[in-house]
């Protein structure tokens, strides 16, 4: 089945239940309001993308539904309860493979684990039910016998899998993932999407913030452009255009529709590269001028370009 | 045998040498996640932050243990309310506070030089002056600190390793860390006879981050680290008996010679790997030129 195809029974996976609810939410750090007056509904069992530019508050976004951003003003609802500081009960958080420490001394079993500190909190040491829930989670995933091996051991998408482990140890029914395809290779990427559409199709709802605008097209059923304030949601078919997307990025972006996909590109991708090619004339030039002692020989320099090879 | 039995005969080593034990394994244990929490600045620190308050303790003919221990413990609080603020670093916060705290104990000191020579032993540490009632405060504090490892276990990994997700799950990050200021303070004014102020910050880095070359795996730091920690208190104690040096100084020379020895015997281990990996794919070009295709 192709992720377009999988796309499609995971809209219709999402119920119509509210899960999450942002009611004229405003939040931010020491006063200042990183995001203001959030609408937002997700639905239970929804496959939801947030993207808009760095400092956008995507991860706040993320951070707001667990309680870990300060409320400014508006409510919260998680599951229909308020969402208050001190963590969201049945939310798995994955974080940016940039931000984990890779030297600290812990294997793959042990970082799991820390998904299921209250199960048992007061004890120590791992269960034998908890062992054989981590064995059977990392054989879900695809990483099965890599238990007792170091993290920093393992590939992107291995360690990407480790995380995601450790969320979905204490079964969460919402799933948030904080850049969860920055830094992997296309093959890598495109395993952790599927691996998350499966997920999703298990009745896990996923909401995740990515870069990445074409993955987000070809991929995700429904998408949240933010920057500052919620500027558009939707299916990416629907709300994927040029004035959105220039509102959401301030930038002129390009909207290629083509045999039912969808590609965002700069709309003036030549602009860069003869900005360049200027440059690096200029430089060439002014190189020759040096060595030719403040001469400026036309011929010369004409028939340098000429014979240089080409790049 | 009579190297080990000998020394025994006298109560001050019986009594010295339970404490070192004691505090090795003590701060041993503790260690691993102020090394972990790259922390180690403030172990040092706070040593001479206590050395401010037992001075002030002795001023105010108040008990050294509660007075050290509480100013110990309110620094600790202190430097972790001040590293929040954004704008001031977790370095300079424990610069500031420590520094200070230990200034006020040196002005005390030389406003009445009276009391300066029972001062050398917290500065230094001084087993031989180790009383039943110490061994009792380093064998309460050992007991409290290690069944806060133990009950918190899971919070302290998880914090330790990412404290950000550890509070977005649900980890009262708060609390533990309030409860692991109180035992890093506890922990610091129960060695302080043993192996003194200057040192402690040894005692504390040295046997973790020797246990850290081991062991890719938390579990087995904690327990190597306490293990090292507490024989380099054992036999620490028995060297400066027989060689008669400084107890504190010999305990820490011990785990620095540990350290040494891991730390080369692990780059050469490592570089013997490294060379074994590099010699693979040598030898599957040595195969002949018919079996390349």
């Amino acid at each position: 089945m192709t992720a377009v195809a999988q796309d499609r029974s995971v809209r219709e996976a999402a119920s119509g239940r509210a899960l999450v609810r942002f009611s004229g939410v405003s939040c931010g750090y020491d006063s200042r309001a990183v995001l203001r007056d959030i609408d937002l509904t997700i639905e239970e069992g929804a496959f939801v993308g947030i993207v808009g530019p760095s400092g956008a508050g995507k991860t706040t976004l993320l951070r707001a539904i667990v309680g870990a951003v300060p409320r400014i003003e508006g409510s919260l609802m998680f599951d229909g309860r308020p969402v208050g500081r001190g963590g969201t009960p049945g939310v798995g958080w994955v974080p940016q493979l940039e931000t984990v420490d890779w030297n600290f001394p812990a294997t793959v079993a042990e970082v799991v684990l820390m998904g299921r500190w209250s199960d048992r909190r007061w004890q120590a040491w791992a269960s034998r039910e908890d062992r054989v829930a981590v064995d059977r989670l990392l054989d879900r995933l695809g990483i099965g016998g890599l238990g007792r091996r170091h993290i920093r051991e393992l590939s992107g998408g291995q360690q990407q899998r480790v995380f995601l482990a450790r969320a979905m140890i204490g079964d969460p029914r919402l799933l948030l993932l904080d850049e969860p395809t920055s830094g992997v290779d296309l093959k890598t990427r495109d395993d952790i999407l599927h691996l998350l559409a499966d997920l999703n199709g298990d009745g896990v709802t996923i909401v995740m913030t990515t870069h990445e605008l074409n993955t987000v097209a070809a991929h995700l059923p429904w998408v949240v452009c933010v920057n500052g304030s919620i500027v558009a949601e939707g299916d990416p078919d629907d709300i994927f255009t040029s004035a959105v997307l220039g509102r959401t990025y301030g930038a002129d972006l390009r909207v290629v529709r083509q045999d039912g996909i969808i590609l965002v590109a700069d709309a003036a991708p030549h602009r860069l590269r003869n900005a360049l090619r200027h440059h690096h004339d200029g430089f060439e030039h002014a190189h020759h001028e040096h060595a030719d002692g403040d001469h400026v020989h036309p011929a010369a320099d004409d028939e340098h370009h000429d014979d240089a090879p080409p790049r | 045998m009579s190297f080990i039995v000998d020394p025994l005969a006298f109560e001050f080593f019986r009594q010295g040498v339970v404490a070192s034990l004691l505090v090795g394994a003590l701060c041993g244990m503790l260690g691993v996640y102020i090394v972990l929490r790259r922390m180690s600045y403030i172990g040092h620190g706070l040593s001479h932050s206590v050395f401010g308050g037992a001075v002030i303790a002795y001023v105010a003919a108040i008990n050294f243990y509660v007075g050290a221990g509480l100013w110990g413990f309110f620094s600790a609080l202190l430097i972790n309310a001040v590293a929040r603020r954004r704008r001031i670093g977790a370095d300079a916060a424990i610069g500031i506070i420590t520094t200070a705290s230990f200034a006020v104990g040196v002005a005390l000191i030389s406003k009445t030089r009276s009391f300066t020579r029972n001062f050398e032993a917290a500065l230094f540490g001084n087993i031989l002056g180790v009383t039943p009632l110490d061994l009792v405060v380093v064998a309460a504090v050992t007991i409290g600190v290690a069944a806060f490892i133990l009950l918190f276990y899971k919070r302290l990994l998880f914090m330790t390793f990412d404290p950000e997700v550890a509070a977005i799950q649900g980890v009262e990050v708060g609390l533990t860390d309030s409860l692991f200021a109180l035992a890093m303070a506890a922990t610091i004014v129960a060695s302080i006879n043993v192996v003194g102020v200057t040192l402690i910050a040894a005692t504390l880095v040295i046997p973790s981050t020797t246990a850290r070359l081991l062991t890719d795996s938390f579990a087995r730091m904690l327990v190597l680290s306490t293990v090292m920690g507490a024989l380099a208190g054992l036999i620490g104690m028995y060297l400066s008996y027989w060689l008669d040096v400084s107890s504190g100084a010999t305990i820490v020379l011990l785990e620095a010679a540990v350290f040494l020895a891991v730390f080369a015997a692990t780059t050469v281990s490592r570089r013997r790997t490294s060379w074994a990996d590099q010699r693979i794919p040598v030898l599957a070009t040595d195969r002949p030129a018919d079996d390349l295709g």
